[in-house]
């Protein structure tokens, strides 16, 4: 991965008028929006719908314009550029291959466009349909082929082109789930392959871990996170990136004390429970400590040193195949869902019950726990 | 199942092929139908056997002949009118389709003052009755000193084909999906040349439609053309009706079978021109 940026989206604001479209009454779509993507990257822009990441990509691809702030790719600056002189290309949600031409009409249409010599069009089109696993579907017409196989064409007809960067805005959103993990690894596979950098639109949190080199987590048109999926999901800076990707506990209680960078939280209702920080928090501010499921275990007895350990009764068990779900309460007001792997293949043969109504003791360690502020 | 139950006037009982009722309610649906074309089209039928009538009386049947089109084609006022129908539908078509078409992309595409009002006038000369839109018209050339003639009449007909081009194209505007644009754009092509590459190709079948049903009206047209009309420019339309005052001839029969040939081809092609976007779309789900 290279360390020169291919994107910067600089204090980028974009506001459309609101319904009536009366002076004032205007809707936000990306607020203060900063960001650097990196060459080579493979990037993820993930949020609930309506959280600004497709303006945000329609603003880098050209389609809008920021209302105030600047795009720089590679350094130079947008401005109101149009689409077709940048050197971005856009895989879109319903693949707008044109209907009206073959498919290898669709992608050839960039390079026709940019006036490259026929015999380059003619070999660098077979390459990209190769590419894709499609050679040989160049003369058939896009409403002849399968979802699947579509999406491939509209990846193709924008690869053909090189471009310094692919923009996709949730390409695989309509198929199938099988084939949307398919394609997952597939791209990328194929995005390491190119080098190109990927710019990726997702509201799917489970598909923006599996591919991102980094993901920036996005709502209201703001920015919350940008990170690794190992540091947003381990870490997640605020209450709603920690609920919007994955599961998470969350215990609401007031900061005890603070040693560098672990806390002891006086969880309301519960004895104190110690967790993880990034900041200085002042003693007896209200936070949230956010534990994961998975990192909850179900123990006979209370577990000494470095654990978080607290007596509970089971009052839900629910088997999903991999996993055991439970949710233990631990006092009148604190319950936990707890995600146990099925190890054992029948529970049945374990030692100890974990059936509903039964007493049972549950630990996790103090790194497990993270606090957060909002 | 008893007589008795099946008496009950019930969706079942019309469904139950067994049943009594419900084999004389298929009947009496499939009779409907058929009366219903029938009396559609039991006179056109009459007037296109009664065109290859030998005799000269058009009610006595004296055997095929096609002398009255060979008549038709010898008639020098018959021809002329012909060519001024001709010249009339060729050039309100290409002007109307052209109009219509841009006024259906503004309409379609671009936000501006006063746009509803605009919308809402496009749809009057559909609905308002056609003899309101003629006198308004003649009163326009009367007072605008435009002496009827051929001129007259084509700019009427214009006047009436944008709104039904301009309806149809619009159409097809409307379920293109904007997305094939911003795609075109995006793989480096202008304004221009996405409009001739992807926008155009797209619209055509809803412009030929347009055209041909533009075409079709026009060639049609009496009672607009009545009103403007000039002296010598006599339209095909007004050719039959002054020959039907002097009583109705075997070769009325003729001619208006030849026009009715024509206008059903040329509706048969608009439809199937649409019918090609229905199908299109279906594919695309």
């Amino acid at each position: 991965m290279g360390e020169s940026i291919a994107v910067e989206v600089r204090s980028v604001t974009k506001r459309f008028p609101g319904p009536g479209s009366r002076p004032g009454s205007e809707v936000v779509a990306v607020d203060n929006v900063t960001l650097q993507i990196l060459d080579g990257e493979f990037f993820s822009l993930l949020g609930p719908s309506g959280c600004g990441k497709t303006t945000t990509l329609r603003m880098i691809a050209g389609f809008e314009h920021p209302t105030s702030g600047e795009i720089y790719i590679h350094g130079k600056p947008m401005g109101l550029t149009p689409p077709y002189q940048r050197n971005t290309n856009m895989v879109f949600q319903n693949y707008a291959l044109f209907p009206h031409m073959t498919v290898a009409r669709n992608v050839a249409f960039g390079l026709e466009m940019r006036k490259v010599p026929k015999e380059e069009i003619e070999r660098r089109v077979q390459e990209a349909l190769a590419m894709v696993r499609l050679d040989g579907f160049g003369s058939r017409r896009p409403n002849q082929l399968s979802g699947g196989q579509q999406q491939r064409i509209a990846l193709a007809r924008a690869l053909v082109n090189r471009p310094e960067v692919l923009l996709l805005d949730e390409p695989l959103g309509a198929l199938d789930l099988k084939l949307r993990k398919e394609m997952q690894l597939e791209l990328k596979t194929l995005q390491r392959e190119v080098g190109i950098t990927f710019i990726y639109v997702t509201h799917d949190q489970e598909e923006a871990l599996t591919m991102s080199d980094r993901i920036a987590v996005m709502h209201q048109g703001r920015i919350l996170q940008v990170g690794t999926p190992t540091e947003i999901y381990e870490r997640p800076s605020c209450r709603f990136v920690a609920d919007f990707i994955g599961e998470t506990n969350f215990l609401e209680g007031t900061v005890q004390e603070q040693e560098e960078s672990r806390v002891t939280v006086l969880v309301d209702g519960l004895l104190p429970v110690i967790a993880e920080t990034d900041h200085r928090l002042p003693r007896g501010a209200r936070v949230s400590v956010a534990v994961r499921p998975e990192k909850i275990r179900l123990v006979p007895e209370p577990v000494p040193g470095e654990h978080n350990t607290f007596e509970g009764r089971v009052e839900q068990v629910v088997y999903v195949g991999t996993a055991t779900l439970f949710r233990v309460r631990l006092s009148p007001n604190v319950s936990l869902a707890i995600r146990e792997q099925n190890i054992i293949s029948t529970p049945d043969s374990r030692a100890y019950s974990w059936g509903v109504g039964g007493q049972v003791h549950v630990a996790w360690l103090y790194d497990a726990g993270r606090v957060l502020t909002d | 199942m008893s007589a008795r139950a099946a008496g009950a006037p019930s969706l079942q009982g019309v469904a139950r092929c067994g049943s009594r009722l419900g084999r004389i309610m298929r009947l009496m649906f499939t009779a409907n139908g058929l009366m219903s074309y029938l009396f559609l089209y039991a006179p056109i039928l009459v007037l296109v056997i009664f065109s290859f009538n030998a005799s000269r009386f058009v009610t006595d049947w004296a055997g095929f002949s096609l002398r009255w089109y060979a008549k038709l084609f010898d008639d020098a006022a018959m021809m002329a009118a012909l060519k001024n129908s001709l010249i009339v539908a060729f050039a309100s078509t290409l002007v109307s389709t052209l109009f219509g078409t841009m006024t259906a992309l503004a309409m379609e595409r671009y936000e501006f003052f006063g746009k509803l009002g605009l919308d809402a006038l496009l749809y009057l000369p559909i609905i308002i009755p056609e003899i309101s839109m003629a006198v308004m018209l003649l009163l326009f050339f009367i007072l605008a000193r435009i002496p009827l003639g051929i001129t007259t009449i084509i700019i009427s007909h214009i006047a009436f084909n944008i709104s039904f081009v301009t309806v149809v194209v619009r159409a097809r505007l409307a379920g293109m999906d904007r997305q094939l644009e911003e795609a075109a754009q995006d793989l480096y092509a202008n304004e221009l040349k996405t409009f001739w590459r992807v926008t155009l190709p797209l619209m055509m079948p809803g412009i030929l439609a347009g055209a041909l049903m533009a075409f079709t009206l026009s060639l049609d047209d009496f009672v607009i053309t009545f009103f403007t009309a000039g002296v010598g420019s006599t339209t095909l339309p007004l050719r039959i009706y002054s020959m039907v005052k002097l009583g109705i001839t075997p070769e009325i029969n003729a001619v208006s079978t030849v026009l009715i040939a024509a206008s059903m081809t040329l509706v048969l092609f608009s439809l199937l021109l649409q019918r090609e976007r229905r199908t299109e779309k279906v594919r695309n789900i």
